[in-house]
């Protein structure tokens, strides 16, 4: 049932990075050109986001435990230092360089294009990277 | 405001699919550590599932609606590739992206979170400002 549950909530993850526009990289670029022609889309996907995930993780995390797993795996750190926002600036710089973030680029492989195979290629070759020099 | 309608009806399938995330398997929807977790382990099998149905719910979508798929990003692939390592090396190292920090953290009215986000939306227009504006690159 795990894998079940899994695979459904990426399905319709997907399908709302896709429906969003999220995975349009010209969108993105256009949501962060706020001082250019700013298209406020983004803004609109972070709120329909934050709507859901602000009513409902209360009463998620009110439950004793979810539904086929024995507890909540909830990140436990609460430290606002300079590795979050050190690497907030990094990751925000890439973003900004193309237009992707993590999700919207995973969920656009299925478009089969190169330079979004050769993006997720690199961001995985990135995350090796930060553990090889010990950063993460 | 037509055009802001897909965009927040996105944004709602994108709360529930985290939020389902959160209720069956307890896990937070934060993309960049399932995918490295996927890769490395510990719980590699429901970390595969989830970023297999980002691909999948992707293709519905276009398939199921005939939306016409967005155009693949103008950069060139040495810029891709700059681009890629630093959204990987900087999501180890700020521990989540928009969906981790952006939707879940805030969701759960993380500060920390709240703080990743506003750094990296602010570096992402900083960077755009830089190539478009003084730059001057259509990218």
């Amino acid at each position: 049932m795990s894998k079940l549950a899994a695979l459904v909530s990426g399905i319709l993850f997907g399908i709302g990075l896709a429906l969003s526009g999220m995975t349009n990289t010209a969108k993105v670029q256009g949501f962060l050109d706020l001082f250019g022609d700013w298209q406020p889309d983004l803004a609109f996907v972070m709120g329909g986001a934050l709507l859901i995930s602000l009513g409902a993780t209360p009463f998620i995390l009110q439950r004793s435990k979810p539904i086929f797993a024995e507890a909540f795996s909830l990140p436990a750190s609460a430290v606002i230092d300079r590795r979050l926002i050190g690497g907030g600036v990094l990751f925000g710089i890439g973003w900004g360089l193309v237009g992707y973030c993590p999700g919207p680029a995973i969920a656009a492989l299925a478009y089969g294009t190169e330079s979004t195979v050769v993006f997720i290629a690199a961001m995985l070759a990135g995350m090796g990277l930060a553990k090889l020099l010990k950063l993460a | 405001m037509t055009a802001y309608i897909l965009p927040t009806i996105g944004g709602l399938f994108i709360g529930l699919a985290a939020m389902s995330l959160l209720a069956s398997l307890g896990r937070v929807a934060g993309v960049s550590g399932i995918v490295w977790g996927a890769i490395t382990g510990p719980d590699r099998q429901w970390r595969v599932y989830f970023v297999g149905g980002l691909i999948v719910g992707a293709w519905l979508l276009h398939t199921l609606s005939g939306m016409a798929i967005p155009a693949p990003p103008e950069a060139p692939l040495w810029l891709i590739v700059v681009a890629g390592l630093f959204v990987g090396i900087g999501t180890r190292i700020g521990s989540g992206c928009t969906s981790g920090h952006g939707v879940c953290g805030i969701g759960r009215r993380s500060a920390r979170s709240l703080i990743a986000t506003l750094t990296f939306i602010s570096a992402g227009i900083i960077t755009v400002f830089i190539l478009r504006h003084v730059l001057g690159l259509g990218l």
